[in-house]
């Protein structure tokens, strides 16, 4: 087995809530709640949960976007959970982002060449002559037209402007890339073409993703191994065929039946878990295990001990007491 | 028997012919709907499937006369329910049927609802309205519409303001809204696209319920293959503002005919079944609609293009067992269609 390229060991990202004339703190939303996991080199780890669950906080504290609350971030060994100034900035060209919506995070007022180009620029690492070249490289790599860089992002479509993105994410030959819903804005036939394209470029240049996604069907396709997130904890963890094929917590079981699937035979007879009412707010998330409101199996023993992120015999994690 | 089998027999509440709508800009005019016509029966639904830009919602819009004109303009067609065309309604007949005859449930529930209005307020409205009931009857159907739609304890909900709701719930509240004057047809407009699976789940759910409950014609707008195959009776696949095909729900996924519709079901990843090492990706863009289709839409990404495909813009094809397509490409023979 590789060593893991991050490892995070019971990170913490709590936002404060203030409220009132003189901005008192009066709570504080736990967005990412003692997370504890390892991303392999080489691999990609998809992250799957819904909205608010806090897979892109996490996807962020990790980059050290944000100074995360408690926990140990380690990039290769190497703690940078809390690293500062110069130190961080000089780890930042290792790990990139590619973000969801292709149309916000290019500025329209740039061309795409000096968009690409920025990173470098920022980083001082190559001259002008050698950006140019490097960027035309970029394009190349990423299907487009190396004679577009003189054009603005609007002259593009969603999908190119995914490419864009992805292009100004490898500028810096970066190791680890957090690709946080990059297909979620695209049409379905567009898709296709951006998580080929992000699977060529791993197999390629070696690269180690975390994939965020909502798209089930699309994280069985591009991971290796998957994490399921609710309200701010990862409930399972699991190879991608063990998780799909045989799904230990309850969370996970009702997301994956919950996910239509584009077959009407199948659909037909089709078992859904219906699960009820909504997630909780993380501002006041319930005592005991964090599912238990929705969990169609909850016991008493859920509403007060908190169930151990622990090992299963096939070698999979699971947060339920009753997952087998 | 099918659910589709079973309602068709009924006449339809709704028919569309020949609808053109088109968008008159300074750069010149956008073909976004071309020639669509299609057929609601009573208790039936509908899937519309396809991309962004592909004419979906305009051709629903353009229903109901939603575009604002100009720089939208209806160039042609006629839309019957129950023998009056709604395209020759004057403004003040046509908000009668809006909310009245027609319902409508929109993508986002957030910008649809009224943030000032409490959602008793808004639920109340198209009940006084439509219905000239009393504010008193009023206010007794809205709870009653919000308990059919699964929101628990709906009279003391009715003093709330849309934000005290979740997504989820705000579409109820929607769905409830959009029930309100019992509709002979209701049109869902991506519905589900902006909710979570677990929350998208417990609509399709209640939704299948009303159905069956209230039995009218529903059209349901999507660009998810999965979310229809669940739901519908019948499918129509639309692509560069026409239909490409249009089938009863089983059919279309077992035997499609289009190759666009082929293209579609084979790039998308599967939950279940074996694992696919690659893709399949449809190359290319959509098309850009600034001329009449002189020729086929889909040409410039299809796989089994040839010259007709460049001179002729292939009408639908009457398959058998309800089955449309168009496409001059014959997957039956393998050849192109005599």
């Amino acid at each position: 087995m590789t060593a893991p390229l991050v490892s995070v060991d019971d990170l913490c990202m709590f936002f404060p809530v203030y409220r009132g004339v003189i901005r008192r703190k009066v709570g504080e939303v736990r967005a990412v709640d003692g997370l504890s996991f390892d991303i392999r080199r080489g691999e990609t780890l998809g992250l799957v949960g819904e909205s608010g669950c806090g897979k892109s906080t996490t996807g962020r504290v990790i980059l050290r976007l944000y100074d995360p609350t408690r926990g140990s971030i380690r990039f290769e060994g190497a703690e940078i959970a809390g690293l500062k100034g110069g130190a961080l900035r000089r780890m930042r060209p290792r790990m990139q982002m590619i973000f969801q919506d292709p149309q916000a995070c290019l500025n329209p007022r740039m061309t795409i060449g000096s968009i690409i180009a920025e990173p470098i620029r920022e980083h001082g690492l190559l001259s002008r002559a050698e950006r140019e070249d490097r960027v035309q490289d970029l394009l190349d790599a990423v299907g487009l037209n190396p004679k577009f860089a003189n054009r603005y992002p609007h002259e593009f479509s969603g999908g190119q402007r995914q490419r864009i993105g992805i292009a100004r994410a490898l500028a810096l030959d970066p190791d680890f890339i957090v690709c946080d819903e990059p297909i979620a804005a695209l049409d379905v036939s567009i898709q296709a073409q951006v998580v080929n394209l992000l699977e060529d470029l791993q197999e390629k240049l070696g690269l180690t993703y975390l994939f965020i996604s909502h798209d089930l069907s699309m994280v069985r396709h591009i991971a290796d191994r998957v994490a399921v997130m609710y309200l701010g904890r990862i409930v399972e963890l699991a190879d991608r065929d063990q998780l799909y094929g045989s799904p230990k917590h309850p969370y996970t079981q009702a997301l994956l039946s919950a996910v239509p699937i584009p077959d009407p035979k199948v659909e037909a007879t089709r078992e859904h878990i219906i699960l009820k009412g909504d997630v909780p707010s993380p501002a006041n998330p319930p005592s005991g295990c964090r599912f238990r409101t929705r969990c169609p199996v909850a016991q008493p023993l859920c509403d007060e001990a908190e169930p151990e992120w622990r090992r299963l015999a096939d070698g999979r994690r699971v947060a339920c007491h009753f997952a087998e | 028997m099918t659910a589709a089998e079973s309602v068709s027999n009924l006449p339809p509440v709704l028919q569309v012919e020949a609808l053109r709508t088109v968008f008159r800009t300074r750069d010149g005019t956008i073909h976004a709907v071309n020639d669509v016509s299609f057929e609601l029966g009573a208790g039936e639904l509908l899937g519309v499937v396809g991309e962004s830009g592909s004419g979906k919602s305009v051709t629903m819009m353009s229903l109901m006369k939603l575009l604002p004109m100009p720089p939208a303009e209806i160039v042609s067609g006629r839309v019957m329910l129950d023998g009056t065309d709604l395209l020759t309604l004057d403004d003040r007949r046509m908000r009668a049927v809006r909310g009245g005859e027609v319902g409508f449930i929109f993508q986002d529930p957030m910008t649809s609802l009224n943030p000032v209005f409490t959602v008793g307020f808004q639920l109340m409205e198209p009940l006084r309205a439509h219905l000239g009931l009393s504010k008193a009857r009023a206010r007794e159907r809205a709870a009653e519409l919000l308990g059919l739609v699964g929101i628990p304890s709906p009279a003391d909900r009715l003093g709330d303001y849309p934000h005290q709701f979740s997504g989820g719930m705000r579409q109820r509240v929607m769905i409830a809204i959009a029930l309100a004057c019992d509709p002979k047809v209701l049109i869902a407009d991506e519905p589900t696209t902006a909710l979570d699976v677990t929350i998208q789940a417990q609509i399709l759910e209640l939704i299948r319920k009303l159905r069956r409950e209230l039995g009218m014609g529903i059209i349901w707008i999507t660009h998810d293959l999965g979310v229809v195959a669940g739901i519908a009776d019948r499918v129509m696949v639309m692509y560069g503002g026409q239909i490409v095909e249009h089938a009863p729900v089983a059919e279309l996924y077992a035997n499609p005919r289009h190759p666009y519709t082929r293209a579609l079901l084979e790039t998308l990843p599967s939950l279940d079944g074996s694992r696919t090492a690659r893709l399949k990706s449809i190359s290319g863009q959509p098309p850009h609609l600034s001329d009449y289709p002189a020729a086929c839409p889909f040409r410039g990404r299809c796989a089994h293009a040839f010259e007709r495909c460049e001179r002729e813009n292939p009408p639908l094809f009457e398959l058998g067992q309800g089955h449309q397509a168009a496409c001059w490409w014959d997957f039956d023979t393998g050849g192109p269609r005599g």
